[in-house]
This record gives structure tokens, C-alpha cells and sequence, in this order.
């Protein structure tokens, strides 16, 4: 497949490599030149510098025969502009945008753009696990079924550091699949010790979307 | 009417005053309050400080009632999300984008509902006819 990611940040990046990897084609479209260099350096000449919300570059990236168009870049109203621009210009079939305030969700999805991600790059790293087997869409179909992908560091002081995670004595519709540890991931078993510094990946339903912050901070003080 | 701008910069704050002066209810916002020092002293509307993109910015400034909304901020992008939140979300009946780039206006002026500026083609369209009469 195509894909053309705009935004070279954390975010681009690690979705362009991981993709790269799984041996699409793809394209990262940035516009600060330090970003873009450290792109290159890193994963060879697959990058345009440029506004990814400029038609120019648009067209020079070649996004009319793009299979998916991704806007992962720090402003939301860039990226709706991407989206929209990219179905309707262009005539992407798949357009998928990141948010980064919260509140504009349901404003993306009112304005047509019904495929969004609001996470890190730790929920991106997830997000490419799924790419072998299904597509980007299921990540986000289970959103809209009711249940968040969350992250957050365990912090130095975490009460939850040092426990197994059985210990947490975690609800039914609260599972920890991942965490990654000094950059590599780990699925965890019952019995895996959470170390503080560990980034945890939780999925659960929307009622327990609070959990994860509470086991990680709570009796803190 | 009730007019909403938002983007205090050289646009909004002139226009403000202009409709002001034409005994419309202008509210103006802008994310930076320095900005509402390029206010008129004489301007009688109503100031607002916050993001024009965020809705519980939009419901301070009275959206819900409002009857005309115009995105004037620098940034195009903004603009058109702007445009698009007073459009589609809060149904005001007259909504006006400021859009410096002519390919992104023409593009989203496709969406509707929405009419825009483009003071690019605007100006260009002018120079050309002044340099035309003096050919």
C-alpha cells in the first residue's frame, strides 16, 4: 500500500518505520528541515519537506494515489484540513487523523472525518501490531464500540511499582498488553513486576478509563 | 446582528469596529490578550480570550445565538476549522472564512455552506488591473 504520513515528528516517525517495515510504500511530508534530515538520516530519502496542508505538496507527494493518508502533526486543525482535503481533492479512500485536544473528536467526526487516533506514539507502536493481520480501521472501530487504548508512565513514586500485576487486582475489562521497558516492548504475564519508568499500554471500557491513573498514582500522597 | 470574530489581528479588530459602528452586537476572540490592544478605544463589543476552535470558547461568546460568525485568525487552517465548528456544530446561519491560500480556498469553499475571502487573489486581482490602466 501507499501511505502518506504528514507530520515527521515522534508520531510520524515511528509510524513510518513500522510500516516501512511491514513493507509498504510510504512517504512522511515535513516541513521543518532539522525533522526532516533526522528522518532521512534515519530511514532514508522517504520524506518531502513542505506544509502538508499546501496543495503543492500535496501533489508532489502524490496523494491522489494514495491507499491512506495519515495526518499525525501537533494542531488538529491542520490535520482535519488534511483529511478533508485528502477525501475530498484528492479522493483518498482512507483518510486517518491524530487528535491531539480530546475535545475535537466528536467535532472530527461531525465534520466527516470519522477515523481519528488520540494517543502517542506508544499507542502507535500498538496501532502497527494490528496492521499484519487487519487494518488501521478495527483499532478504531473498537473505540467507537466503547472501549480506550490508554497510556502513562509509572511514575518514581507509583504505589503500583514494584507489584505484579496481579496485584492490582484489575477489573475484567482491564487488560495491560503491553509495556515497554528501556524502549523494547513486553506482553506481560500475571505474575510480570511493574518497574517505575515502565510505559503501560491498558485497553479497557470507557467505565474504567480512569483506572489506569488511579493504580499508578493513587495513596501518592 | 450578532456578529463573532474570531482573530483579533489587523482584519478582525478593524472589521469589529466597522460593525460596531453599524450598531451590530460584536463579540471578538482571540487566544492573545495583547491582541486586544489593536481595538479601537471606541469599540463596545464584548472580548474574549481563548482558543476560536474550542467549543466551550465558542458557547462563552455566544454562538448558539449567534447570527454571523467570521474566522479571521492568521492561519488558514484555523480559519477553515473554525468555519466549519460555526457551520456544521452550531448551525449560525452566515459563517466567512479568511483564507490567504486560493487552491485551499477554492478546495473548501467545495465543502459548503461556507463563504470565503481570499485577500491573495483579491490583491492580486487588483494590482493587475491597476498595472493594466497604466499599460
Amino acid at each position: 500500500m501507499y501511505i502518506v504520513i504528514v507530520g515527521g515528528g515522534k508520531v510520524g516517525y515511528y509510524l513510518a518505520k513500522h510500516l516501512l517495515h511491514d513493507g509498504h510504500e510510504v512517504l512522511v511530508i515535513e516541513k521543518d528541515r532539522k525533522k526532516e534530515e533526522a528522518l532521512i538520516a534515519e530511514l532514508g530519502e522517504i520524506s518531502l519537506r513542505g506544509d502538508g496542508t499546501e496543495t503543492w505538496a500535496m501533489n508532489k507527494a502524490g496523494l491522489s494515489r494514495a491507499d491512506i493518508v495519515i495526518a499525525v502533526t501537533g494542531d488538529d486543525e491542520d490535520n482535519l484540513m488534511i483529511s478533508q482535503m485528502a477525501k475530498s481533492k484528492y479522493g483518498v479512500r482512507r483518510a486517518i487523523a491524530r487528535i491531539n485536544n480530546p475535545k475535537n473528536e466528536h467535532i472530527f467526526r461531525l465534520l466527516g472525518i470519522q477515523q481519528t487516533v488520540s494517543t502517542t506514539e506508544i499507542i502507535l507502536a500498538q496501532i502497527e501490531r494490528e496492521i499484519p493481520a487487519h487494518s488501521l480501521v478495527h483499532l478504531m472501530t473498537l473505540r467507537e464500540a466503547g472501549a480506550a487504548i490508554l497510556e502513562a508512565r509509572v511514575p518514581e513514586d507509583s504505589p503500583a511499582a514494584g507489584k505484579m500485576l496481579k496485584e492490582l487486582n484489575l477489573p475484567d475489562d482491564f487488560v495491560m498488553p503491553l509495556i515497554i521497558r528501556e524502549g523494547k516492548g513486553i506482553v506481560p504475564q500475571s505474575s510480570t513486576l511493574l518497574n517505575a519508568g515502565d510505559e503501560v499500554v491498558a485497553v479497557t471500557t470507557l467505565q474504567h478509563e480512569k483506572l489506569l491513573e488511579e493504580i499508578l498514582n493513587n495513596s501518592k500522597k | 446582528m450578532r456578529v463573532i470574530i474570531v482573530g483579533c489581528g489587523r482584519l478582525g479588530a478593524y472589521l469589529a469596529l466597522a460593525l460596531d459602528k453599524q450598531n451590530h452586537l460584536v463579540t471578538i476572540i482571540d487566544r492573545n490578550s495583547d491582541s486586544f490592544n489593536r481595538l479601537d478605544p471606541n469599540f463596545r463589543g464584548t472580548m474574549v480570550l481563548g482558543v476560536g476552535i474550542d467549543e466551550d470558547v465558542l458557547r462563552r461568546a455566544g454562538i448558539e445565538r449567534a447570527d454571523a460568525f467570521i474566522a479571521a485568525t492568521n492561519g488558514d487552517n484555523t480559519n477553515a476549522m473554525a468555519a466549519e465548528i460555526a457551520r456544521l456544530v452550531f448551525n449560525v446561519p452566515k459563517v466567512i472564512a479568511r483564507l490567504y491560500d486560493p487552491i485551499r480556498e477554492e478546495t473548501f469553499r467545495a465543502f459548503g455552506q461556507i463563504e470565503t475571502v481570499c485577500p491573495t487573489v483579491m490583491s492580486a486581482n487588483k494590482i493587475s488591473e491597476m498595472l493594466g490602466n497604466s499599460a
